[in-house]
């Protein structure tokens, strides 16, 4: 097409329900978690149809002039008038929302991909194993299961910190630990000996979890070795393949399935994950480049 | 008098023995108890016991100049502290701590050792468990030594 033409071409008629256009988000309430990661709640500027999101789902988060990038929500979900990220400052985008003050508008595109199957979990025993800031996408699953305890069996949330620093939610945490209807335990790679907790990895934690392993479900998130040696003990515990769920990561950047960035051998994570049952995905997590 | 060895039965580094080797086990065994902060054993001491926690809970430590005591890993209820007792030059290769009050089952590694000599099947079969628990403890530690939750971890932007 000459630039003529293309200066004549009518301008696309984009409308909010395009999953490629960001919708402005305010900036209500940014907050520091650890010293690296940072809780951030969003308010829609426009009015529009209500937010509805399950766990487990993630937004595209858009910086201007910085770039976008893949976030799994943090808050509890449901239909919800604010949307909470949790997120680790690690590279450029997420830096960048980090430096964000309340009042400050960024674009939000979503929700996407496939919630955890908290549902199949029902009248079954939960095991929720998260490393890192893994804890974040799996936060939304243990609320629903709080708000709903009395459908689902004995609760666990085993979760392994880099340090007694980086432990996410650490209050949240201690009012979990202070309910008779949840199990909580915290392990931490390292720590000084002023650290009176658990220090070893989180796949430690797995013997100390009460489960029937024949009618338990396990969601993990972490990285990706975590997730692997994760499973390996859960399965040497007699926990089956297809009772576990794992989150993955990848180089996501449309969200919907369009752009392959994220394509993990037959699978796009944004649109088929990111939480996968583990046996759908086990054959990929063994080859070194896919 | 009551004596340890259903405890010692139940005990899941021993499950499965034969009687007569649990018989042999209890026969070094005693009950413990340390109180918070209190050291079971220092670096370069001699390794001549193991233990296995009934409740409470060790850290195993290393000494770092500079950087002050560092707990390497914890262990807790039904598992074993303490593997240098089967190697020589039976010393400790850690510091051995307890966070909490703590309860264990002793075990006299140097009387364990001497019975091995006239029952090789049972130091077989106690050298086997041992060796996965080893096994496993280096798995977890080459996984810590992974940092799997550093920068590397950052989001793909």
């Amino acid at each position: 097409m000459s630039e003529r033409a293309a200066a004549a071409a009518p301008t696309p008629n984009v409308t909010r329900t395009d999953p490629m256009q960001p919708a402005p988000w305010r900036v209500v309430r940014t907050e520091p978690e650890t010293h690296d990661a940072f809780k951030l709640t969003l308010a829609p500027v426009e009015a529009g149809p209500p937010f509805t999101f399950e766990a487990g789902q993630f937004n595209m988060l858009f910086a201007p002039g910085v770039g976008e990038a893949a976030l799994s929500m943090s808050g509890c979900s449901g239909t919800v008038d604010r949307v909470v990220h949790t997120i680790r400052a690690a590279g450029r985008v997420t830096k960048t929302l980090r430096t964000l003050k309340r009042g400050d508008v960024l674009g939000l595109r979503g929700p996407f991909g496939k919630p955890w199957p908290v549902g199949l979990a029902e009248g079954r025993d939960v095991l929720l194993v998260a490393g890192g800031i893994g804890l974040a996408p799996l936060r939304p699953a243990l609320c629903h299961m709080l708000e709903h305890r009395e459908r689902f069996g004995r609760v666990n949330l085993l979760y392994g910190a880099r340090s007694p620093q980086d432990i996410l939610f650490a209050k949240e945490i201690e009012t979990w630990r202070g309910r008779f209807d949840v199990s909580v335990e915290v392990t931490v790679d390292r720590a000084g000996a002023d650290w009176h907790g658990r220090v070893g990895v989180v796949t430690t934690l797995v013997p100390r979890a009460q489960f029937d392993p024949a009618n338990t479900v396990a969601f993990i998130c972490g990285p990706e070795i975590m997730m692997h040696f994760t499973q390996r003990e859960l399965e040497r515990h007699g926990v089956p393949d297809e009772s576990v769920w794992v989150s993955m990561e990848r180089n996501m950047k449309c969200g919907v399935g369009f752009c392959g960035h994220c394509q993990f051998g037959p699978l796009f994570v944004c649109k088929d994950g990111p939480v996968f049952r583990y046996d759908r995905v086990a054959p990929l997590l063994g080859i070194r480049e896919v | 008098m009551e004596t340890l060895e259903p405890i010692v039965s139940e005990l899941p580094l021993f499950k499965g023995l034969k009687p007569e080797h649990i018989q042999i086990i209890t026969g070094c065994a005693a009950n413990a108890r340390f109180e918070a902060g209190e050291f079971m054993g220092r670096v370069g001491g001699p390794a001549d016991r193991f233990w296995i926690i009934r409740q409470g809970r060790v850290a195993l430590e290393i000494h770092a100049p500079g950087r002050g005591q560092l707990t390497v890993q914890t262990i807790g209820e039904n598992d074993a502290v303490g593997w240098s007792w089967l190697v020589p030059p039976y010393q400790l290769r850690f510091d051995i701590h307890a966070v909490t009050s703590t309860r264990v089952l002793m075990f006299d590694g140097k009387c364990l050792r001497g019975k091995f000599a006239n029952d090789p099947e049972l130091g077989y079969e106690l050298m086997q468990r041992f060796s996965q628990l080893i096994l496993r403890r280096l798995e977890a530690m080459s996984i810590q030594l992974l940092d799997l939750y550093g920068d590397h971890d950052g989001e793909h932007e």
